[in-house]
């Protein structure tokens, strides 16, 4: 850590403390939740950009999936959910996925020709209506029960802290299938065919209502372990004559406990993530990814199974992206599959890596706390200042546009940020050493 | 009579929007597969581009409209058109003088342009939700029809009806000039010729003395002028949402890739073989298949293979497939 980093990391301390001072602790610890969520997922990027050099652009579908790993993990189990298809729902996944293994098994084993072809064609044709009239009839039967109310398969109703590695091991599986095909490849064709699941995800997450009731949401699931309810603290005794013994406002002290509680609970595990990759960068793993992004074409020659690494290191980058996302929906207590956009979920934590600076993890810690803050905060800020620029304007559909129009400002400014920063410091406030 | 009644079915719920989708597809995979060739990387700023340049062709539609002056049976939106292409080549040319240059002078890495477009494509969302805002707009105006469905059945007597809507007869015709004028210009002018060669190589296309800064310029005006004609054609077709438009992204790079990247023809093929899997994987064939059956084997669900929500997911399924089979696309594009 040299002087000008440690002046860096103050300076972005001081905007969080001005915003505690000047606007309120609790937007100033929220933004400060998730930007820490936010910077997880970018140090996950940073694995897979900075180290290996590969180009993910599906963040968001590995947020989605740890969000999923939460619900059916952690949410309440569903009365009647599972008696109403759950055996056959899996014997209908399980149809499925033998039915494309056996269509890559006969592609392997055959020899080359016509009769291949169409026996791979015969396998997978018959193998989807096979699983449809196998899987439909379960998911009719799972919505159908109680739909205002449940209509999903539900959760184990085990502890939100299960949950988190879960989410990371979804997410690793889902990486696992893309990088198989899509590794190796030009590095385009990553970034489109990860652009493509991660919209497929969400889509999936949005219209199968068996899994996670949809867009009709599932809410209310359970906090993680240390981390109390608001209400559960302003009854107890001590707490309320600890908070006016201090002369604080025991509603508002209690929201901020909570939120310190997250704020340190996320903490521990960013800087987690931060000890163990800067250990593997350290090692001779390490040396070796950063030998392999530099000229893979050497690192080949020198017996390094370039493919096999690069498979590695995104399953690796895409579980912690994947925790991250179980993380922050078990904070907001639901998930909303409506809500997962791809501007804010993939390309904001690539605006923090590059920002920060790429391959540098302390790098990525400080894009990521400075660039969550500047989204959160030009949010709040944009309509007032736009309320300045239009004071002297008369009353009219013209001002109200601009009023209107002030909300979308963040894009932009993240934008013209992004194309400074790849500028004027290409390599990030923070380079790699 | 069956037999013609399920031809005519497939026709208007299958052929004829897949022809329009596929015809709008493919101008907006040739302007990818445009500026991959000469400048050699993957705009993900392009569908922000479409919406741009479809969000001025609205805010001037919408002026043309309330002056009074239409376009006859034809949506106001075409005399706009011209007037929005060159707004947003202007902009285009100065993303390209302000971002792109300095990057192409250094001779940054393909990977480095795709996340300076990935910024682009930040502002121009931006521009784009200040301008308009974030809510659907249905623009079309005019006749709807070139045939309705109740004309066709009352002019056949026949039970089912065949409808093209004006925005899809315009959409082919407008893509089969702006395709025959273009590839005109590639293939017989001097500007066209030099940038096919700087395409297919740099290094030789500059040696025998070919301006760089003119090829790129004269590719950034096409692929813009492509953009806004299948940004505003689609909104026509469909509406105009900016996310949407953000999403087209993946099914025109799937067409691109699928035809093989840099290349023109591949483009448009990979267009229509995209849109077609995709209104045929989500159309209920119930009622052709009713016809074409014998009763006895009449389907009883809607023979849907996948809900319309996943038509994302056709694209992405082709394109990985090409990847895994034919990393070059079905018509030879390059790898650089």
């Amino acid at each position: 850590m040299t002087k000008r980093n440690l002046l860096l990391f103050a300076g972005v301390a001081a905007l969080y403390a001005a915003t505690g001072m000047f606007q309120s602790w609790n937007l100033s610890l929220s933004i400060l939740n998730t930007a820490l969520l936010a910077t997880i997922m970018a140090l996950g990027v940073n694995m897979q950009w900075g180290y290996a050099g590969l180009f993910n652009t599906g963040v968001m579908g590995f947020v989605a999936l740890g969000g999923l790993a939460v619900v059916l993990v952690s949410a309440a189990p569903t009365p009647g959910g599972w008696e109403a298809g759950g055996t056959r729902l899996f014997l209908g996944l399980a149809t499925g996925a033998a039915t494309i293994g056996l269509a890559v098994l006969a592609w392997q084993r055959m020899a080359k020709g016509r009769l291949r072809s169409l026996a791979v064609l015969v396998i997978l044709v018959g193998g989807f209506f096979l699983y449809r009239a196998v899987f439909d009839p379960a998911v009719a039967a799972i919505e159908a029960n109680n739909p205002a109310t449940y209509g999903n398969i539900g959760g184990l109703g085990l502890p939100s802290l299960v949950a988190w590695p879960v989410g990371g091991l979804l997410a690793a599986l889902a990486a696992c299938a893309i990088g198989k095909t899509a590794l190796g490849l030009r590095s385009d064709y990553l970034a489109i065919a990860t652009l493509g699941i991660a919209e497929i995800i969400v889509s999936a997450m949005r219209n199968e209502d068996w899994l996670a009731r949809g867009v009709k949401n599932i809410t209310s699931l359970p906090r993680p372990w240390p981390v109390p309810y608001e209400v559960d603290l302003q009854q107890q005794p001590g707490f309320l004559s600890w908070a006016t013994g201090w002369g604080f406002d025991p509603v508002t002290a209690s929201t901020i406990v909570v939120k310190l509680a997250y704020a340190s609970l996320f903490g521990a595990v960013l800087l987690l993530v931060i000890l163990l990759s800067e250990l593997a960068l350290k090692s001779p793993w390490g040396r070796m990814m950063r030998a392999i992004r530099d000229n893979e074409v050497a690192a080949e020659a020198m017996g390094k199974d370039v493919t096999r690494r690069h498979l590695q290191v995104f399953i690796l980058g895409s579980a912690v992206i994947g925790i991250a996302g179980a993380m922050m929906t078990s904070m907001d207590g639901q998930l909303t599959p409506g809500t997962y956009n791809p501007l804010r979920y993939t390309f904001l934590v690539w605006v923090m890596v590059i920002v920060g600076g790429s391959g540098n993890n302390w790098g990525t810690l400080l894009g990521g706390l400075l660039i969550g803050w500047l989204w959160l905060i030009v949010e709040s800020i944009g309509p007032a200042i736009m309320g300045g620029i239009t004071a002297g304007m008369p009353e009219g559909a013209f001002k109200q546009h601009l009023m209107d129009s002030a909300a979308h400002m963040r894009l932009l400014t993240m934008g013209v940020i992004l194309l400074l920063v790849l500028r004027f410091s290409p390599r990030g406030l923070i380079p790699e050493k | 009579m069956d037999f013609l009644n399920a031809l005519i079915a497939f026709l208007n719920f299958v052929a004829v929007p897949a022809v329009a989708y596929g015809a709008q597809l493919a101008l907006g995979a040739l302007g990818v597969t445009l500026i991959y060739g000469i400048l050699r990387f993957s705009n993900f700023a392009h569908g922000d581009t479409m919406a741009f340049g479809t969000a001025i062709a609205i805010i001037l539609t919408w002026g043309l409209q309330s002056a009074g002056i239409g376009f006859g049976p034809l949506p106001t939106a075409l005399l706009a058109l011209p007037v929005a292409i060159a707004v947003t080549v202007g902009l285009v040319l100065l993303t390209d003088r302000v971002v792109y240059r300095f990057y192409r002078r250094q001779k940054a890495a393909p990977a480095i342009l795709v996340i300076v477009s990935l910024g682009v494509m930040f502002v121009m969302n931006g521009i784009v939700r200040l301008v308009i805002g974030v809510e659907e707009q249905n623009f079309a105006d005019g006749e709807r029809f070139v045939i309705s469905a109740g004309d066709f059945k009352t002019a056949t007597g026949l039970a089912e009806g065949l409808a093209i809507k004006t925005t899809q007869a315009i959409t082919v015709v407008t893509a089969v000039v702006v395709v025959a004028a273009l590839f005109w210009f590639l293939q017989k002018t001097r500007t066209g010729k030099s940038m096919r060669a700087f395409s297919d190589n740099e290094d030789l296309a500059l040696l025998s003395g070919i301006n760089p800064d003119r090829v790129v310029q004269v590719t950034w005006i096409i692929a813009a002028g492509l953009a806004v004609i299948a940004g505003v054609l689609y909104g026509l077709d469909k509406s105009f949402r900016p996310f949407t438009y953000f999403q087209l992204l993946l099914p025109i790079f799937a067409a691109a890739i699928v035809g093989g990247l840099g290349n023109p023809i591949g483009a448009i093929a990979g267009g229509f073989v995209i849109a077609f899997s995709e209104v045929i994987v989500t159309y209920a064939w119930k009622k052709v298949l009713t016809y074409v059956l014998p009763d006895s084997l009449a389907p009883d669900g809607l023979v849907q293979l996948l809900s319309t929500d996943y038509k994302l997911a056709v694209s992405f399924v082709i394109l990985i497939i090409v990847l895994l089979f034919a990393p070059t696309g079905l018509f030879k594009g390059k790898s650089v």
